[in-house]
């Protein structure tokens, strides 16, 4: 493709009438299918499709910009330092900015919008090497410099206002016009009538698709602007809450010293139960101890006593002798029967 | 109304005076860097001017392809 244009072009340096005009056509055709899209891409500033725009765009730059320098180089080279040197007011207006290095080398289309400015980062901003260092970038100007009937710039009409009045320009043109036509030096041949038609159909088209290409073109413009303001305003979003959360956090840390009261509470708890049981435990223990000796006592008494009641009631019973037995038992007759003679004596009175 | 006296070769060329052109185009930088830092200077003050806008119109690029055009018809 590069090569291509590079052939193309060398061939129009040489033959001038017919392929100049052809060749004009040319690019103009070619190159009218990127136009809407790529004028808008490679004037956007996205900082975060950086690179990818740039890989994207090197292969169209590259073979726009050796078309565009093979041209202007003989020509520019005169004009351009006169140009610096003419239009000083112009000068100021924008810092060189190095945002692209190529010369657009479609037209189609009344309007087109470049990027919006706003937050945005030149595609290659990061090649940047003057002094200049302009953060944040400032916006891109609404509108370019005027133009009239699409070739004259405004500055001409501008020059010639106070020495001519409205017309001037118009009869300059005309003047030259006739001027050449009359001394032939512009020679009306075949090609005059194809170049009229060429710019007739080129206007028409202009005029009637030029508003609705502009649209469409500001259209993904503002597409590939809403996608980026939408991404940023998600990082804003998130990084806002982190900030929250961080708030939180730090409100959390504050409550820290009651948690460790808590947890002192509970362990001085769990230390004193324990101290208590094991008490308990002790007073237990000593007090079954206790009451082991004190049954311990109370048994050898009471065995001590059986056995004393047990031998007495022996001895006793074994010291009582047969004939103590005898009288014994008839002292008792003799008493029982004085108690019943006593009771029946009772019991008749 | 000056400052200071400014040597010719670093006036504008609206600055300069008639007289003064020659000596003017004498001083000028032709060194191969000098004739592409002017390329690069006239092409950034287009480019800033009529193409490198939001909203542009058809007479950035038109401007080129006629000149171009007339330029070749006429060279």
């Amino acid at each position: 493709m590069e090569s291509l244009t590079i052939h193309i072009l060398l061939e129009e340096f040489m033959r001038f009438d017919v392929l100049s005009w052809r060749a004009a056509s040319f690019f103009f055709t070619a190159s009218s299918l990127h136009r809407a899209s790529w004028q808008k891409t490679q004037q956007m500033r996205e900082s975060y499709n950086n690179m990818q725009i740039l890989s994207q765009h090197l292969l169209f730059r590259r073979i726009s910009r050796v078309s565009a320098s093979l041209v202007a180089l003989c020509r520019r080279a005169r004009r351009g330092r006169d140009k610096g040197a003419l239009c000083s007011k112009n000068s100021t207006l924008h810092p060189s900015n190095m945002l692209s290095r190529l010369v657009i080398v479609s037209a189609s289309g009344l309007k087109s919008s470049g990027p919006l400015g706003a937050g945005l980062v030149q595609a290659s901003r990061s090649l940047h090497t003057s002094s200049q260092s302009l953060a944040p970038v400032p916006p891109l100007p609404e509108k370019g410099g005027k133009v009239r009937h699409g070739i004259f710039p405004e500055e001409i009409f501008q020059l010639l206002y106070p020495k001519t009045g409205v017309t001037g320009p118009y009869m300059l043109g005309t003047g030259l016009l006739l001027y050449m036509l009359s001394k032939e030096i512009y020679v009306i041949n075949h090609e005059t009538f194809a170049a009229a038609s060429i710019g007739a159909v080129i206007i028409y088209g202009v005029k009637k698709f030029g508003p609705s290409v502009a649209a469409f073109a500001d259209k993904l413009n503002e597409e590939k602007v809403a996608k980026a303001q939408e991404v940023k305003d998600l990082a804003m979003a998130s990084l806002a809450q982190a900030i929250e959360d961080e708030k939180k956090e730090q409100w959390r840390a504050e409550g820290r010293s009651m948690l460790f009261d808590a947890k002192r509470n509970n362990v001085a708890m769990l230390l004193e139960t324990n101290y208590r049981e094991r008490l308990h435990m002790v007073t237990n223990e000593v007090k079954r101890r206790l009451d082991y000796q004190v049954a311990l006592q109370n048994l050898h008494i009471r065995m001590e006593q059986e056995h004393m009641v047990n031998w007495v009631e022996k001895s006793v019973i074994g010291s009582i002798t047969p004939q103590q037995e005898k009288e014994s038992i008839a002292k008792c007759i003799t008493d029982l029967k004085v108690l019943a003679k006593a009771t029946q004596a009772r019991a008749t009175a | 109304m000056a400052d200071r006296p400014v040597p010719v070769v670093e006036k504008r060329l609206m600055d300069v005076k008639l007289g003064e052109l020659g000596s003017w185009l004498g001083g000028r930088d032709f060194t191969p860097n000098g004739i592409i830092s002017a390329v690069r200077r006239g092409h950034d003050r287009y480019y800033n001017k009529y193409i490198n806008v939001k909203k542009g119109g058809i007479g950035g690029v038109a401007m080129l392809l006629v000149g171009y055009m007339a330029m070749s018809y006429l060279w």
